[in-house]
């Protein structure tokens, strides 16, 4: 699998975010856009993910098969996409019905206890810590296997125990011929290629 | 677990238990309509020949304002946590989607509406046929209001504070509905038009917001994205 973005010009409210800006990243390869705060990073994996029309340019995922863009991969932005009244597993039900016609390998179960909310699973979502929560999103990335993952700063309020294991699973994504887009300040923490938006802008 | 695989059923399952649980609107909007009916009398006066003539069109407006209270958080929920973006990236159409919320809220809104209406109804003195062509025609009428509403809400994704452009936006829209609603609860009790006359043309109202409305709503969330 491949991703392909060419000539891509990207506008928000009338404002020129970036223009022409092209790269590709094959399968099992992982690409961290960096830049300034307000260089257009998130705007780009929107734009990605199908959330953000592009002014011009392309983005396709090749091989092209029948299934929309979006349906082939996971978005997972600054919120957490979580609701406070429900409890984790109920949340992660959800998502997990919503996102996968054909159900993961692994369970909910299974998902909880590796990112460590097996003791919470319980709890409504609104009790848990911005940490917590942020493992649940992460969480939500293996509830339905897609190919093509978007993290905008995936590291952010995780501990360094976390940290860890978000690199396990994103390394395990990149063995398996998936794809990676992640905004970051950071640094990955995993070979990646760079891409810096906004120096020209 | 009883994971639920089907998505429409996961959606409706996880609305029906956000309405219900604290914090959801489920139960508010017939509160407020009880307050609303009960305190008229206290506006118009005790005089129980007036109330039982006002009544069907007091009842009405009622939960008129019932039904837009709450409306506003259909989509505003999952616009602020991010659930929208996703809802956008699954393979259930977003049509389905949002024919599913405004199921919800019309099961958690519109029908206890209907249910107290009866009750509501004797505390203005209505008589027994008035009784009856208010409750029908709230049946009949409150899906029309709920399906109008979820476009009014899907244009304000996004607002902020979109509750009062919303009513702004949406309450012209429902005076169809409010006339043969009306019409419909009064014909019931007498008088020159034929009960079935209005009430068919609030059912069609209620059948027509239910093929379009879905459609004019997901327009307006994906136009919303960008």
């Amino acid at each position: 699998m491949r991703l392909a973005a060419t000539d891509l010009t990207l506008e928000r409210g009338g404002r020129l975010i970036f223009s022409h800006l092209s790269f590709s990243l094959e399968g099992g390869e992982a690409l961290a856009v960096t830049g300034a705060n307000g260089a257009g990073k998130s705007s780009l994996l929107r734009a990605l993910a199908g959330l953000l029309t592009p002014a011009s340019g392309r983005i396709e995922l090749l091989p092209k098969t029948d299934t929309p863009r979006p349906e082939a991969i996971h978005y997972l932005g600054h919120t957490d996409a979580l609701k406070g009244v429900l409890t984790l597993t109920e949340n992660l039900a959800f998502w997990s019905a919503m996102l996968a016609i054909k159900p993961g390998i692994k369970t909910i179960d299974e998902i909880l206890r590796r990112f460590g909310l097996q003791t919470v699973k319980d709890l409504p979502a609104a009790y848990l810590s911005a940490g917590q929560r942020r493992r649940a999103a992460l969480a939500r990335l293996l509830l339905a296997p897609r190919p093509l993952w978007l993290l905008d700063e995936p590291l952010t309020a995780l501990d360094l125990a976390s940290q860890a294991l978000l690199k396990d699973v994103m390394r395990e994504h990149l063995g398996g011929g998936g794809l990676i887009v992640a905004a970051t300040h950071a640094g990955l923490g995993l070979p990646a290629h760079e891409l810096k938006i906004g120096a020209a802008a | 677990m009883s994971a639920a695989r089907s998505p429409l059923r996961a959606l409706f399952q996880r609305e029906w238990r956000i309405g219900r649980r604290v914090g959801g609107t489920g139960s508010m909007g017939v509160v407020f309509f009880l307050i609303l009916v009960s305190i008229i009398p206290f506006a118009v006066g005790p005089d129980l020949v007036l109330l039982a003539r006002i009544g069907p069109a007091l009842l009405w407006i009622a939960a008129l304002l019932a039904t837009l209270l709450g409306l506003d958080r259909l989509f505003q929920g999952d616009d602020d946590d991010g659930s929208l973006d996703l809802l956008l990236m699954s393979e259930t159409p977003l049509e389905a989607v949002v024919f599913v919320k405004c199921l919800v809220h019309w099961l958690l809104t519109g029908v206890p509406l209907v249910v107290a209406a009866p009750v509501f109804s004797v505390m203005l003195g209505l008589e027994p046929k008035a009784i009856f062509g208010v409750t029908i025609s709230l049946l009949a009428g409150t899906p029309a209001l709920t399906l109008i509403g979820a476009i009014g809400a899907a244009l304000t994704v996004g607002f902020g504070r979109g509750g009062l452009l919303l009513a702004i936006l949406i309450l012209p829209l429902c005076v169809p509905v409010l006339i043969f609603g009306v019409s419909a609860a009064q014909a019931a009790s007498g008088g020159t038009v034929p009960f079935m006359t209005p009430f068919v043309i609030l059912s069609a109202l209620s059948l027509a917001a239910l093929a379009l409305a879905p459609f004019a709503a997901a327009l307006a969330l994906r136009q919303a994205r960008i």
